[in-house]
């Protein structure tokens, strides 16, 4: 049940919930569609309850069709509705691309209307889902002017960030990564009084002055793991920079932690060609060229499509042990 | 059916003005004036014309490349239509875009994008917003015959028929989809067949009888009103010219071509009017030179408009914070919304004609003037 009662740890997944039911409450303009997320409260269950607590009317079952759903979002966002479109896996919303790229993106800047609608989905592996429901799409979107694109990593982030992309005036593409949904570790108390996370701004999860890593999404926890190992074992004080909001990008805080580390590097679980990392190793050539004392590193998945086998899924993603020897490699140059 | 004279002759002003606009764009085209290609609708006035005039207050259109004599009943102003083919800087997309690509929905006119089909799933949602807020308006989207082939046609389709949105699409059949034939777009006879696979009513028309329009759309307008879901209207009609002005079109056999515009529906109107003695011979001057005079000053304002900035090049990628109203409620123009007004500029939109914008009751108004 997604009621806000604030006095037991919250899952990320309940975060989730709590916040369109919060928003939904405060604004009639907020309404959710989707796939199964009306009577059936979702194929993960984040929006259980929303139906008997908002009705059909605004927790709407659509057919199995994205281009429907996401067009239908934009439709009522430029009657100044706030919809929520619920891909049910990330890995679908490329059925409903060109309502986001050519339809959604576009519109603020040719006509002046905007298009306030949230499109959020599960997103990211590591559940044995193979190569249809384990991708990470960010940098699709991220290359495409007029989006907004956001990657919670906590709890209290995924509430907060939720929050902000509903009250948002563009598309905000909000990815929620799958295997944080119900991580123990993960459960957090939350404030019981409305509040937001501005999207722009990257958080420092972790500080040190020997190397910044910059990464977003779940594999903030893999690089908190391996700067724990770091610290321990090789006595290196590695900061982690949780970029969290990928566009816009928050520039200032990368070059503010960088211009004090003096090396770099960059995790993202998406595959490595045109990723995110390329661009922001692009900012930080263009941008920082004088205070590098290393090559600007990256860890992320292979060029190619996610496998399923669990020993191809385990050499595909980024983890700890990975990040681990980079970083040394990178601390040693 | 019997409308009214000062709704006929408004149909029939209409479709006057569509017809010597896009003439003039294209003789305009033809000078090298326009920048970027243009899709003009010789043929189509009918269509365009005759399904936009059975809306009201409140009701929205989701029109295509071809329906300019569907944005010239909604209030559009020829000033800004003009302003959008120069590709002005104080064009309604400042410049960003050009031809119909422009709307307001504050006068419920949706703007389209180029690729076709899409607009059918946007327009699903506009019509969503009205049922979720209750209202009995009714929301009318075009498409041509290429389009119906695309996916979000049918996903657009099928949903408005699940949800019983207040939605009428009207499919233009003019025969080609660029250089490709209907024979080899879809397989059936008429395109209204689509509908039964939906569950909806389904139609199909002379799409050069403005009147058998206006009543086929109306039919389906009163249904949509009163909750009864969607209906799709296929007009049949025929492209008399090329897919745009740089397509000689002569794949079209000569002898079709001329048989159809035999069928103009302006000729045809007219001359029903006249026969009844509604279009005077007097009246029929008048009207030729309010059209002229519109068409005039809508050039005339385009060109002494200024060019786009290009050192604003880099500027609206996103909207501003700010409160959105929901369109049509009370309020919604108030300028504290961010969608009350073109927030890139701080200037109210400038897609509607002044004279719409300050009369509610514009169409009795401008019917009586004629």
């Amino acid at each position: 049940m997604s009621k806000t009662i604030n006095n037991k740890k919250v899952t990320y997944l309940e975060a989730i919930g709590q916040a369109i039911y919060e928003e939904m409450q405060r604004d009639e303009a907020v309404f959710l569609l989707g796939e199964d997320v009306g009577n059936y409260g979702g194929a993960f269950k984040v929006s259980a309850g929303l139906l008997e607590a908002f009705g059909a009317s605004r927790v709407i079952d659509t057919p199995m069709a994205e281009a429907a759903i996401i067009g239908s979002a934009v439709g009522s966002a430029l009657m100044g509705m706030r919809p929520i479109a619920e891909m049910q896996f990330i890995d679908f919303i490329t059925c409903g691309f060109d309502q986001i790229i050519n339809m959604a993106s576009k519109m603020y800047w040719r006509v002046g209307m905007p298009v306030p609608i949230v499109i959020r989905g599960p997103a990211g592996g590591g559940t044995k889902g193979g190569p249809f429901h384990s991708s990470s799409p960010e940098a699709w979107f991220f290359h495409t002017p007029g989006i907004k694109v956001v990657v919670p990593s906590t709890t209290y982030d995924a509430k907060g960030m939720l929050k902000a992309a509903i009250r948002d005036n563009n598309p905000v593409i909000y990815l929620e990564h799958k295997l944080l949904y119900r991580l123990p570790e993960l459960r957090e108390e939350l404030p019981l009084d409305d509040y937001t996370v501005p999207l722009g701004k990257a958080i420092v999860r972790r500080e040190g002055e020997d190397m910044t890593i910059l990464t977003y999404g779940a594999m903030v926890h893999q690089c908190l793991r391996a700067a724990q190992v770091l610290e321990e074992a090789d006595d290196l004080a590695v900061e982690v920079l949780d970029l969290r909001s990928l566009s816009p990008l928050d520039r200032d805080a990368i070059m503010e932690s960088v211009k004090r580390t003096n090396k770099v590097l960059i995790v993202h679980e998406d595959t490595l060609t045109g990723g995110i990392g390329a661009e922001l190793s692009a900012i930080l050539a263009e941008e920082l060229f004088e205070y590098l004392d290393g090559p600007i590193t990256r860890v992320a998945a292979p060029d190619v499509p996610f496998p399923y086998a669990p020993p191809l899924e385990e050499a595909y993603l980024p983890n700890a042990k990975k990040i681990l020897v980079a970083a040394r490699a990178l601390a040693a140059y | 059916m019997e409308l009214e004279r000062d709704i006929l002759l408004q149909i029939y002003r209409n479709m006057c003005l569509t017809r010597a606009l896009e003439d003039r764009i294209r003789t305009l085209f033809l000078q090298g004036r326009i920048v970027g290609g243009v899709y003009t609708a010789q043929g189509h006035e009918a269509m365009t014309v005759g399904s936009a005039m059975t809306l009201h207050d409140g009701d929205c259109i989701v029109p295509q490349h071809r329906d300019l004599g569907m944005h010239l009943v909604r209030g559009v102003d020829p000033r800004a239509i003009m302003c959008q083919w120069l590709a002005r800087g104080n064009s309604p997309t400042l410049g960003r875009d050009g031809q119909l690509h422009i709307g307001d929905m504050h006068y419920g006119v949706v703007p389209m994008i180029s690729v076709l089909g899409e607009s059918l799933p946007v327009a699903c949602g506009v019509a969503l917003t009205m049922k979720m807020r209750k209202r009995s308006t009714v929301v009318l989207a075009s498409c041509g015959d290429g389009a119906t082939s695309t996916g979000p046609f049918h996903e657009a389709l099928n949903f408005a028929s699940v949800q019983k949105l207040p939605l009428i699409l009207l499919i233009e059949n003019n025969a080609y989809a660029y250089s490709t034939p209907n024979s080899k777009e879809f397989a059936v006879q008429d395109l209204s067949l689509r509908a039964s696979g939906y569950a909806m009513p389904g139609v199909s028309v002379d799409g050069n009888d403005v009147l058998a329009v206006y009543a086929a759309v109306q039919e389906a307008v009163e249904l949509a009103r009163n909750e009864q879901g969607p209906a799709l209207i296929e007009c049949k009609t025929f492209r008399v010219r090329g897919h745009s002005e740089a397509d000689k079109a002569d794949y079209v056999p000569p002898a079709l071509r001329q048989e159809w515009q035999a069928k103009d529906p302006i000729q045809r109107f007219s001359t029903a009017l006249s026969q009844q003695n509604i279009l005077t011979p007097t009246l029929q001057t008048e009207i030729a030179a309010w059209v002229k005079a519109t068409v005039d000053d809508a050039v005339r304002y385009a060109e002494a408009s200024p060019a786009a900035d290009g050192s604003t090049v880099a500027e609206y990628a996103f909207a501003p914070d700010g409160p959105l109203a929901i369109i049509g409620e009370p309020g919604a123009s108030d300028p504290m919304y961010v969608n009350a007004q073109d927030s890139r500029i701080g200037r109210p939109f400038s897609v509607v004609s002044e004279t719409y914008k300050t009369s509610k009751t514009y169409r009795a108004e401008e019917a009586g003037r004629v």
